[in-house]
């Protein structure tokens, strides 16, 4: 339990997929020019990371994995140089099954968040947890409390930095640095901020 | 028709670059640039990812059903990724242990899908491959310069190669450490944004509120 507290706030904080990994960030530099936005687009990442992380470690251990396949009688083949494209796939499948379900049965979610899932299929932050689940090898419980945490944590970033530029439209900027300048330096004096959370332990 | 090829392959260097004009393919680009050859490997992967990329796309633009043209772009470009990530293991083992989950991720850098989306889906095969290899090649161009200032400042080599002697060899650099780390790709790329911007005033965006000037009294 103790394990998983620590990865939680690890995956939040240190590890930030979006501050410290810069996954995401197509995303998180387009859509973080308001507030209320960048929370709808940060909530469904989180959802879409909590469902996707998990689902990706269970096909990596009971279908990718050397000699997972033992239960259908191939113990001897190893499926890893699928993982690539088994898990985009499966990431843009539970993205359109997510989209359905919830236009079908959360009308006013589905409002909320609906112009934002297509975009989430792309979105490097979805493809990257899964593909630190693989590298780090989680187990599924691990798997399960990264996968809310670290889209948490991107959601804490992709808010904040909204906050900061609804303030920064105000200010008097050097022509050049106008728009995607500015909000490079200002997202790297963010990621500076988060660095200090680096060497916190539980 | 030769002239058109050789505008589609420099256009995007610097006039239309990916990164600092269409906003395009940041992820992985900053996270990769903290030493040369690294970088130098990460291009030459995204090159061939975007130039093949279009080039299969676009020869088979006229048999993709327009409904699932997504899912049909997603697995040429994930099979070419999974090539890529293959033979660098074969080949740069050391390397791709650096890069790690980053090479998996040119599948979902939006350059690739932007150019398949937006040129090869319109376009006959080869100028298809042109234009792909040109925003790798702008991709590349912008990866290198970051990459060429991060190393060269952070730990005072350049392609792993000494420049600036660093102080805990004997010699009179005191490198900075901040350049390794990852915010300072984010200073990079604004502070080069800024240049490019200031060099080519036409890509210099506009303001959503102007600052009134008030005259002295």
């Amino acid at each position: 339990m103790e394990g998983l507290v620590s990865l939680a706030v690890k995956a939040i904080f240190v590890e930030n997929l979006a501050l410290a990994f810069f996954l995401g960030m197509c995303t998180f530099l387009a859509v973080s020019k308001k507030i209320s936005t960048a929370i709808g687009l940060g909530i469904s990442v989180m959802v879409v990371q909590s469902i996707t992380v998990p689902a990706n470690n269970l096909i990596l251990t009971y279908l990718l994995a050397p000699g997972a396949l033992s239960w259908a009688g191939f113990p001897d083949i190893d499926l890893t140089f699928l993982g690539l494209i088994s898990y985009i796939g499966v990431i843009a499948a539970l993205v359109q099954i997510l989209e359905m379900v919830l236009d079908k049965y959360f009308p006013p979610l589905y409002n909320a968040l609906g112009v934002f899932l297509p975009l989430i299929t792309v979105n490097c932050a979805i493809l990257g947890g899964s593909l630190f689940m693989v590298e780090r090898s989680y187990d599924f419980p691990e798997a399960l409390t990264y996968g809310a945490s670290s889209g948490f944590g991107w959601a804490l970033a992709i808010t904040a930095m909204a906050g900061v530029r609804e303030k920064l439209k105000y200010s008097d900027i050097p022509d050049g640095l106008q728009g995607l300048g500015i909000t490079f330096i200002s997202a790297g004096l963010m990621a500076m901020a988060f660095m200090s959370f680096s060497g916190v332990k539980l | 028709m030769a002239q058109t090829y050789r505008s589609q392959l420099v256009d995007p260097l610097v006039d239309n670059n990916p990164i600092t004009l269409q906003v395009l393919g940041i992820c992985s680009a900053l996270a990769v640039t903290s030493s040369m050859q690294v970088a130098f490997v990460m291009s030459l992967a995204v090159i061939a990812v975007t130039g093949f990329s279009s080039l299969f796309i676009s020869m088979l633009r006229n048999q993709i059903p327009n409904s699932i043209r997504i899912i049909v772009q997603m697995v040429i470009i994930a099979s070419l990724v999974i090539l890529v990530d293959q033979v660098l293991k074969a080949y740069a083992y050391e390397i791709s242990k650096t890069l790690s989950v980053f090479v998996g991720l040119i599948i979902t850098n939006c350059i690739v899908m932007g150019r398949a989306e937006a040129f090869a889906m319109k376009n006959p095969p080869v100028a298809s491959f042109i234009d792909g290899v040109g925003n790798g090649l702008g991709y590349g161009l912008l990866l290198m310069v970051v990459s060429f200032f991060r190393e060269l400042f952070g730990s005072g080599s350049l392609f792993g190669v000494t420049i600036l002697e660093t102080v805990n060899n004997g010699g009179w650099y005191v490198p900075n450490g901040l350049l390794l780390l990852p915010p300072s790709a984010f200073f990079v790329i604004g502070l080069l944004i800024w240049a490019v911007r200031t060099w080519k005033p036409g890509q210099v965006e506009e303001r959503e509120y102007r600052i009134q000037a008030v005259e002295a009294h």
